[in-house]
């Protein structure tokens, strides 16, 4: 599971960055008369509403879905390490208004929030990965947080903390590497996640604007030509569906092998 | 009991408040002006200060924010911008189609997801236990706006078998009810695996099976029964899952329901609608979310001492 899910991201990665060198065509470039154009041999996976390449445009997309994935996972995964660990390990007033923060950002389901944020902002990228990081970083922080509750009673902490360690130096050399596997295997599913967040509110008309490709705003294109042109649906789905299922595969794995009770639990009863 | 359960509903007091005050605060997000976004730049500063007293956003943050409350209390939402019905008519006009595509969709996700995860369970470790493992991963990431598209290509257009939307009769709600319920299906059914799996690990299993209880009995009867519990808890946390599904799967069948009304009062700028219609959806996830620890603490005595 985890060489399936990393082979399959290590082609998408490679595809983002080589996909200018793997197709003649520029995605924005229009071909009016071959509009609508089913797959060929020049266009292998047709053309669009307005006669563009939809492998280049697929490409292309590949790069914002990265550059939204990497980008909403560093900063959710770095502020809720931060603030998870400030929480857990000072307590008190500090652990009660973070995680009060915490509880109202997660009464709101999944993409709600983002939905909520996107829509008063505008849509733009931008206004998305601000969206998508406010709902990110509260499954670091109250994953962080249980992690550290436990470290900051390991021995080793409390000797640093005897010895007159500086708290911020605690936090950041014993107490916050304890919980980075964890945060590896949620970081790992929170890129599928955000992957699918800017695809959803592209597809809704709230994210990345037209002529950007995005994967989310072409499979809103398709929706007009299901009858005569499906596969304006088919191949950016295809896309988003290899890399979140890559990414899952990776995660899951990273989980099996960082976790010994998942470990077992795949065993043959 | 009593207390655990008191203890919970209070808890519940606080994050409510913080899901209306940050609804509340929407629309003091707007970039620059609210009511100027609302309008248009065609409008008037007669029509901007009109809209302004009608939205009381000419009054100080505070009694605003008091307002909004006790609306939020009360069950006055204000109106909509688009059509001056009442925010709370509005939503209640468009609940039952969403509670409705819910419902359906949370069958179809249980009636696939209890027997592929015990027959992957079953044979955990063998080639049936990763075409199921697979099938559940595939389900979990295959976004349902590019399922519900694709189904429609298929059933739809190809085959002519289903509606490809509106709301009415059965078969309108087949494909919605199929495109929301696939990814819970998929959670469903691995977490229905793991959970039937550690059972089967258990000595009254084994003591079932020693005692003549036939596999599929010692399966059905006595593992997956006492498995149930993580299961409906799982179901009851997904429903969020649901409605923000429902959101995206309204909008792509045409589904009359609250989630095609949130996208069409967010490209109409009606921003009363836009809060009333969020408000509704997290007041109605914490609810649920409320109702599941409940039930789980009436259902496992051991979560009422944590």
């Amino acid at each position: 599971m985890l060489r399936a899910g990393a082979v399959i991201v290590v082609f998408a990665v490679v595809a983002a960055l080589v996909g200018p060198l793997l197709t003649p065509f520029d995605p924005a470039a229009q071909d009016l008369a071959l509009r609508l154009a089913g797959p060929s041999v020049a266009h292998p996976f047709g053309l669009d509403e307005l006669g563009r390449d939809i492998l280049a445009r697929v490409l292309a997309g590949a790069r914002i879905s990265f550059l939204v994935g990497l980008t909403v996972v560093s900063v959710s995964a770095s502020l809720g390490t931060l603030l998870g660990a400030m929480a857990g390990y000072f307590g008190g007033a500090i652990d009660d208004l973070i995680s009060r923060i915490v509880d109202v950002l997660m009464a709101f389901p999944g993409l709600l929030l983002a939905i909520a944020l996107v829509a008063v902002l505008g849509p733009s990228l931008g206004n998305v990965l601000f969206a998508l990081t406010i709902i990110g970083w509260v499954g670091y922080a109250r994953l962080v947080r249980g992690q550290v509750l436990r470290a900051r009673e390991f021995e080793y902490v409390q000797a640093a903390r005897a010895m007159g360690a500086h708290t911020w130096r605690i936090l950041w050399r014993h107490v916050i590497p304890t919980a980075m596997p964890a945060v590896v295997v949620q970081a790992t599913l929170g890129m599928a996640g955000a992957i699918i967040g800017e695809a959803a509110l592209s597809f809704l008309g709230l994210g990345v604007q037209p002529p950007t490709p995005s994967w989310g705003t072409m499979l809103n294109g398709g929706r007009a030509h299901l009858l005569d042109a499906p596969h304006l649906t088919i191949f950016p789905g295809v896309a988003i569906a290899l890399l979140v299922l890559g990414l899952n595969f990776l995660g899951d794995g990273l989980r099996d092998a960082t976790d010994p009770k998942s470990k077992s639990s795949n065993s043959r009863v | 009991m009593t207390r655990f359960f008191l203890r919970r509903l209070l808890l519940t007091v606080p994050v409510l408040l913080g899901v209306a005050t940050l609804v509340f605060s929407l629309i003091h997000l707007v970039p620059g002006d609210p009511v100027q976004a609302m309008l248009g730049d065609s409008a008037t500063p007669q029509d901007i200060a009109d809209l302004r007293g009608r939205l009381g956003l000419d009054r100080p943050l505070y009694v605003q924010y008091a307002a909004f409350l006790k609306g939020v209390g009360t069950g006055n939402l204000g109106t909509s911008l688009r059509t001056n019905q009442p925010v709370t008519a509005a939503i209640a006009e468009r609940l039952p189609a969403t509670f409705e595509l819910a419902f359906a969709a949370m069958f179809v996700a249980t009636a696939i997801a209890i027997p592929l995860g015990i027959i992957a369970a079953v044979g955990a470790g063998t080639r049936v236990d990763y075409a199921a493992t697979t099938a559940a991963l595939l389900g979990i990431s295959i976004p349902n706006f590019w399922l519900g598209p694709l189904m429609a290509i298929v059933f739809s257009v190809t085959l002519g078998w289903l509606p490809v939307s509106g709301r009415g009769t059965l078969a309108h709600l087949v494909l919605p009810a199929m495109t929301l319920g696939a990814p819970l299906a998929a959670v469903l059914a691995r977490m229905t695996r793991a959970s039937v799996i550690e059972e089967l690990r258990e000595l009254y299993v084994l003591a079932a099976r020693a005692r003549g209880v036939s596999p599929a009995r010692a399966v059905l009867h006595h593992a997956f029964r006492n498995s149930l519990i993580p299961i409906v808890t799982v179901l009851g946390l997904q429903f969020g899952a649901v409605l923000t599904g429902a959101v995206i799967t309204e909008t792509i069948f045409a589904w009359p329901g609250v989630g095609r009304l949130l996208i069409q009062s967010i490209s109409f700028r009606d921003y009363p609608l836009v809060q009333g219609c969020i408000l509704l959806i997290a007041v109605t996830y914490v609810g649920m979310n409320l109702m599941t620890d409940l039930a789980y603490g009436f259902l496992d005595p051991r979560i009422r001492f944590d």
